[in-house]
């Protein structure tokens, strides 16, 4: 089925995809790992010093990473009641991403280290294209890996409210931000179909 | 608020605000994991999410699903500060938009 997630017979997901669609989702993938950036190992050789490493206390300056990794005692919706407050908040967001955030982005790295993989140990099937076939943790990783990417052209298209995508379903051939939309809502139709096959 | 950079002795003696009271934290005042609502996220998604990390049955978790979507918010969780620090990691790590706070009624 084209463009749909099947449950495979003792557990696991497959999807047939053609060659654009590899080579659209690997292409993703591939941007949200530059995005999500190397980890600490890549700058220092001495793994126990990773081990120990301590994660930013900014929030990121790209709006897709603030929204991968978002502040976690800052509510999107109360403002802080007093300067002391706000204060509070942020240090408290601060020490949470010191230690939470490096382990956050080695998760998304891996799940789109995953997908690359996958997508890479694809056999050639007839006509172009392919039958990819996940066991069901690699359909969990791809499962969050979906969610990331279609966060991120989310981020990147602004969508903010329900009634933006809305918007978005309506834009005309000619629109620069068409092909996008249609990666997203492709994607949304990709990690739909894998979700039920792996609801419990 | 406005910039109250000297305060007059008579706000010294005013009783105690509601923000006064929160700066000092009861100790065992529950803190809880509130999950955002956001427009990219699938409804199927979400739900998925709080069965397999809470283990919350397919009821619970839709019901949760279903207050972040209309209401905007939801409370998925409650306890210790760190416990629920836990659950707003890995919220995260599901790419959802969740904070934790304090419960204050």
């Amino acid at each position: 089925m084209p463009g749909h997630f099947e449950p495979l017979p003792g557990g696991g997901a497959a999807v047939a995809l053609d060659d654009v669609e590899i080579s659209i989702i690997r292409s993703l993938a591939v941007q949200l790992l530059e995005l999500i950036g190397p980890g600490p190992a890549a700058e220092g050789a001495d793994p126990l010093a990773e081990l120990f490493a301590e994660g930013p206390s900014e929030p990121p300056a790209d709006p897709v990473l603030r929204r991968l990794f978002p502040d976690a005692y800052r509510d999107p919706e109360q403002e802080p009641g007093t300067a002391g407050e706000a204060e509070e908040q942020r240090a408290h967001s601060s020490e949470f991403r010191r230690y939470t955030e490096n382990d956050l982005r080695a998760g998304k790295r891996e799940n789109a280290l995953t997908v690359v993989r996958s997508l890479d140990g694809l056999a050639p099937a007839g006509e172009g294209g392919a039958v990819l076939k996940l066991s069901t943790d690699e359909s969990r990783q791809w499962l969050g890996a979906l969610n990331d990417l279609r966060l991120a052209i989310g981020s990147r298209l602004d969508i903010a409210a329900e009634d933006d995508t809305d918007d978005l379903y309506r834009l005309p051939d000619e629109d620069p931000r068409k092909p996008m939309v249609m990666a997203y809502l492709w994607l949304g139709g990709l990690q739909e179909t894998l979700v039920s096959t792996l609801m419990p | 608020m406005g910039a109250v950079t000297s305060p007059a002795p008579a706000e010294i003696e005013r009783p105690q605000s509601a923000e006064e009271v929160f700066a000092v934290p009861e100790p065992d005042v529950p803190w809880v994991t509130i999950v955002h609502n956001d427009p990219v996220n699938l409804m199927s998604y979400v739900t998925y999410v709080f069965q397999s990390y809470f283990g919350y049955s397919k009821d619970k978790a839709t019901k949760l699903m279903l207050d972040v979507h209309h209401k905007g918010r939801a409370v998925v969780s409650s306890g210790s500060r760190e416990e629920m620090e836990r659950d707003v990691q890995a919220m995260h790590g599901y790419g959802l938009w969740a904070t934790l706070q304090q419960d204050r009624k």
